[in-house]
């Protein structure tokens, strides 16, 4: 798998995710300035990592998604291509419109900063095929501006399609007030563009895949990817 | 010439800093405040000499980047 990891100012997570990719797929990802005009040809995946880019100035991701780079991402959306925003990530694409919506201020006014447990809620898509349907998996947040929100129109939409990726639960899968880290909307922590190539989600899967740091169920998202791109 | 844009939270979004500065007023003791929504000024000074033109530059800005119009209106207006 042919994977390119964008850099913004202020991005700090590129190389946690370059490194779950390498061991997931066996293949360094090139590392590309947001100031570049094009993908490496034959790219597959597009990630946008984690961070701070632009120091979170005027709405977190809104600097980072009027990159030069990011008609570059759009034509690859386009086209079906894979991409994949985590956290900042997230914020770059809901700014930059390849998902809808928007992640606002967290509900509780504060940064959190914690593990937390994700419900897969579909496993038949590129970014989930290694997880058992209904998974239940242990990964962390970091993030202060994290609660999804859109429309009701828009929330209905993505709940009919089936394009809500992951929702905070607690260890047994459920739904609480407490496991909602952030006070998303239908406690939703990720979800999938109308084609299903784009996901964008929150938390941090890149930090859990190795037993070393405590935990390994964030690999099976980079996993599912690298046998997608096989199976393709 | 010179513009002043404010960007505030459409109605019924969710705003839980507004929320919170409505309670630190409350323990302050300032009275008779119901309701805080919170939003963001842009002071920009223009280089345009016709005020149309400066509008349509302006609400350029606004959809282009100043607000995220899923969630935020827009009011521009040229200050002399």
């Amino acid at each position: 798998m042919k994977s390119a990891v964008v850099i913004f100012p202020g991005s700090n997570r590129e190389r946690d995710v370059a490194r779950a990719l390498k061991d997931a797929a066996g293949s360094t990802p090139a590392m590309l300035w947001h100031g570049e005009q094009a993908l490496p040809s034959g790219t597959d995946l597009v990630v946008l990592p984690g961070g701070f880019s632009y120091g979170d100035y005027l709405r977190c991701g809104a600097i980072a998604a009027r990159a030069p780079i990011m008609d570059a991402v759009r034509a690859h959306a386009a086209r079906g291509g894979l991409v994949l925003g985590i956290c900042n990530g997230f914020q770059i694409l809901c700014e930059s419109q390849l998902l809808p919506g928007v992640l606002m201020r967290n509900a509780q006014l504060r940064f959190v900063c914690r593990r937390q447990h994700l419900r897969v809620e579909r496993n038949d898509t590129a970014f989930t095929g290694r997880y058992l349907p209904g998974a239940v998996i242990d990964v962390c947040v970091a993030h202060g501006e994290g609660s999804y929100a859109a429309d009701t129109d828009t929330i209905h939409r993505l709940e009919s399609e089936g394009r809500v990726a992951f929702r905070y639960c607690d260890a047994a899968g459920e739904l609480t007030p407490a496991s909602n880290c952030n006070g998303s909307v239908n406690a939703i922590a990720g979800i999938y563009s109308q084609g299903g190539n784009v996901l964008g989600l929150m938390p941090h899967p890149e930090n859990l895949i190795d037993d070393l740091v405590g935990g390994t169920d964030g690999r099976g998202l980079f996993e599912s990817l690298a046998e997608a791109r096989r199976a393709a | 010439m010179k513009a002043r844009v404010t960007v505030t939270l459409k109605n019924g979004v969710l705003d839980p800093q507004g929320k919170a500065i409505e309670g630190a007023l409350a323990s302050l003791g300032v009275p008779g405040v119901a309701g805080v929504r919170q939003g963001k000024v842009f002071d920009i000074d223009l280089t345009h000499s016709q005020a149309g033109e400066a509008e349509a530059a302006l609400k350029e800005a606004c959809e282009k980047l100043l607000a995220n119009t899923v969630i935020e209106n827009y009011r521009i207006e040229l200050v002399a």
